[in-house]
């Protein structure tokens, strides 16, 4: 057989089984539907992740560290420390609070000024606010921040509330695996379904295959229309997930954009970009052959001319 | 051509359908298989299209031993080799041109020369101009002239058929026996299992006589 032939007669086939397809439109479209349903989940999932993700970026300025300089220390030393600072690649900004000022806001913010009047002398010491650049703004760059600036002379402690943080990145990653989980047995479920209607339209094609045995087809010939059916029915089961995915995006985004306003954010929801829409349709795909793959194989084996 | 050698054929179910049966048919030889219902006709065309397999004795189409054809190798087999069913075995969903060609599309013709080859195959039938009707807008003599072309338009040197005629009144059914017998006349080797004496009578061609899974003597079976 000529490559041109070859070829022509998979295109022939292609369209024949979208034909057939479209001979059974109900069928056809209850299948997809539970295709759309199945990859609607996790994208959805994966939308939220993401956005979370995205919208916690901003969340910089939560991560600052408050150095507290050593009391015998002097104010100059606080200075030099905080230009050593701001030289650093992981350091965004620095601001320096000198005890002096410390002391004055605790009096006004506090209103123990009388208690404050009976020291005899300032108690608290020199501060600096150091903001991690962004690149280092993860639990692990925040550590090795601290680390290094805990080592510098002088310093007394260093405090960063990275804790929350912690906690924030092991919900996303437990979200995350929850998503793959999700998204791994649902392929499955679209393999499943799949194979179903593929094994039913081989059943209600049973005396073709038969004819087709008897003029000498291959199990490989009498496989291909079906294994195209499958990869139409995940085509259609994709986009009709991201059709989804795409309006329940749409019913969301306005709440959001009200909850960041509030916030004083400029975020907004953002929904499956065309790269991973792509990916989404090509695993859709695939999962459809996938699914009539194994079903066809081995339901045309069984069928033999009598 | 065909030659089976003390062939013996048990079903699954305990039927034995044929019992050490043994002939020889020759290259271009037009046959009848007669007998009654049960005789071990159609046993005899399954073993030849591979349908079935002996449960012991031998089997040669051509110079072949179908015993050393395995199961990947019964599809390209089957291409050299044209069955017509009682029932037609039409694909209803198909026009008539697409039922004919299928034979070649599986073999991997290109295009125009399936086209070709369609249409001369209808015109061997009297078929020309019915390329686009379906199936079941023909009567059935002409369901079965369709059955006949997808048997013939892939040229092979063997044609089998299992009561072609089975369901046609006399008429008809003289005009299809003919038709097999103009494709015998230009060199295909023809089998055709029927229990219509009266036809092969009038058609005259060698006839094998098959009885209880046996060949039966010659003279017993003469009308």
């Amino acid at each position: 057989m000529s490559l041109q032939t070859w070829s022509a007669r998979h295109a022939q086939t292609l369209v024949g089984s979208l034909g057939r397809i479209a001979q059974q439109p109900m069928a056809a479209a209850m299948t997809m539907a539970v295709i759309a349903v199945a990859l609607a989940l996790p994208l959805l999932l994966n939308v939220f992740l993401d956005n979370t993700r995205a919208a916690t970026a901003d969340w910089n300025e939560a991560f600052d560290l408050s150095v507290y300089m050593d009391k015998k220390a002097t104010g100059a030393r606080a200075q030099t420390l905080a230009k050593q600072l701001r030289g650093r690649s992981d350091v965004a900004a620095v601001r320096v609070i000198t005890a002096d000022e410390a002391l004055a806001q605790f009096r006004t913010a506090s209103g123990f000024g009388n208690a404050l009047d009976a020291l005899s002398d300032n108690p608290l010491p020199d501060t600096l606010v150091v903001t991690p650049a962004p690149a280092a703004s993860t639990p692990e760059g925040l550590e090795a921040l601290k680390h290094a600036i805990a080592a510098a002379p002088d310093v007394q402690t260093v405090q960063a509330d990275t804790e929350w943080v912690k906690r924030l990145h092991a919900l996303m990653d437990i979200a995350n695996r929850v998503l793959w989980l999700t998204a791994a047995l649902l392929a499955l479920g679209v393999v499943l379904v799949v194979g179903n209607t593929i094994r039913l339209d081989i059943l209600n094609r049973r005396a073709e295959i038969e004819v087709m045995k008897l003029v000498g087809a291959t199990d490989g010939f009498a496989r291909r229309p079906f294994l195209y059916s499958g990869i139409w029915y995940g085509l259609g089961g994709g986009l009709l997930a991201l059709l989804l995915v795409g309006i329940a995006v749409g019913l969301l985004a306005g709440a959001v954009r009200r909850l960041a306003g509030l916030y004083g954010s400029e975020f907004h929801l953002r929904g499956v970009g065309f790269g991973p829409s792509v990916v989404v349709l090509g695993v859709a795909v695939a999962l459809g052959w996938l699914g009539s793959w194994l079903a066809a194989s081995r339901h045309i084996k069984a069928i033999e001319p009598t | 051509m065909i030659r089976f050698d003390q062939v013996h054929k048990r079903y699954a179910n305990g039927r034995e359908a044929l019992a050490g049966v043994s002939f020889t048919i020759g290259d271009g030889e037009m046959t009848f298989l007669t007998g009654h219902s049960g005789a071990g006709k159609s046993s005899i065309l399954k073993l030849i299209a591979l349908i079935e397999r002996p449960t012991r004795g031998q089997v040669f189409i051509g110079s072949q031993n179908t015993a050393g054809i395995k199961p990947r190798g019964i599809p390209q087999f089957r291409r050299q080799l044209g069955v017509v069913f009682q029932d037609h075995k039409l694909l209803h969903d198909r026009p008539i041109s697409d039922n004919v060609a299928l034979p070649l599309i599986i073999a991997g013709v290109p295009k125009r020369e399936i086209d070709k080859r369609v249409r001369a195959a209808l015109d061997q039938v009297g078929l020309l101009g019915k390329e686009r009707s379906r199936p079941l807008e023909l009567s059935t003599g002409e369901q079965q002239r369709v059955g006949i072309a997808r048997a013939v338009v892939g040229k092979p040197r063997l044609l089998i058929a299992d009561e072609p005629t089975g369901n046609l009144d006399p008429d008809l059914a003289l005009d299809i026996m003919r038709l097999f017998k103009r494709f015998n006349d230009v060199g295909v080797t023809v089998v055709i299992a029927t229990h219509d004496v009266h036809l092969i009578d009038q058609i005259g061609a060698r006839r094998i006589v098959l009885g209880d899974g046996r060949l039966a003597a010659p003279a017993v079976v003469n009308p």
